[in-house]
């Protein structure tokens, strides 16, 4: 497990709506980092197509199958790991949505979006079944007043950790 | 999402607003455009000046649209995506594929 701050983790059922929980969060961190909104866009859609694919390639859309969202502050860079309980993929397989054969493909272009807005993207299978997906950006960000750490479950409902 | 749709000559204008993205957006604008095809009109102009995110899904979907349309003899342009949606469209290379106009009458004349 990758060592750092620990800002946030959610835990959001199977559904696409389960995204804007998501979005929600991570802009009000963003924001308090200091990230710009231009920034935070990119940013937001990035980690929405890594929730996207935990949900509907991972999880199968199985609602009572949950994706794990954690924000990290870890050594100047801000890390979002998106986890499933899938049967995993082999990113190599996506194709080049860039390619001429493929411009017209309705779909393929999650991954090229993870890729062109984050600085750093990374899968790996999760201990016990499933996906890691590791986005990275890097700083520098702002001091931040975290206050004490939360976890909020998917109904924003916020417990002290 | 919500879409408003008007005419404007002979031309269906599709008014986008909200975030077209998975599981609600992208099937809010296919059904869309399906419902112009099975009325007749086949010349279709997605006014995208509202629209605040789109993601791969979304995306696709206006893809998949433009196929679909295409393939049953029609047209379907871009209005006014804004400067986020225009880069997308940029850094996917879908700007070679979509006819994208920044003044609607423009737009409307070219079908």
């Amino acid at each position: 497990m990758e060592p750092g701050q620990l800002l946030f983790h959610l835990a959001i059922d199977s559904r696409f709506e389960s995204i804007e929980v998501v979005q929600v969060v991570l802009c009000d961190v963003l924001e308090r980092f200091g990230v710009e909104e231009d920034g935070r866009h990119w940013i937001d859609i990035a980690v929405r197509e890594a929730v996207a694919n935990a949900i509907k390639h991972g999880n199968r859309e199985e609602p009572a199958k949950k994706v794990e969202v954690d924000l990290l502050l870890s050594g100047g860079e801000l890390v979002i790991r998106v986890m499933d309980r899938g049967a995993g993929f082999d990113p190599a397989l996506a194709g080049d949505p860039l390619a001429p054969a493929n411009l017209h493909k309705s779909s393929g272009r999650g991954l090229f979006f993870m890729r062109k807005f984050m600085d750093g993207v990374d899968f790996a299978p999760r201990p016990g079944g499933g996906m890691v997906v590791t986005l990275r950006k890097k700083g520098p960000f702002s001091q931040i007043n975290l206050g004490s750490k939360s976890e909020l479950s998917e109904h924003g409902e916020e417990r002290a950790v | 999402m919500k879409i408003n749709v008007r005419k404007n000559g002979g031309v269906t204008i599709l008014d986008v607003s909200g975030k077209v993205t998975i599981g609600e957006g992208d099937i809010a604008l296919r059904q869309a455009v399906r419902e112009q095809l099975a009325a007749g009109n086949k010349h279709l102009l997605v006014d995208l000046s509202n629209v605040s995110t789109i993601d791969s899904s979304g995306v696709g979907e206006l893809v998949s649209s433009y196929t679909t349309v295409t393939q049953q003899g029609g047209k379907l342009k871009l209005l006014n995506p804004p400067q986020k949606v225009g880069d997308i469209l940029q850094i996917t290379q879908l700007i070679t594929i979509f006819e994208v106009f920044d003044d609607e009458e423009n737009a409307v004349a070219s079908f």
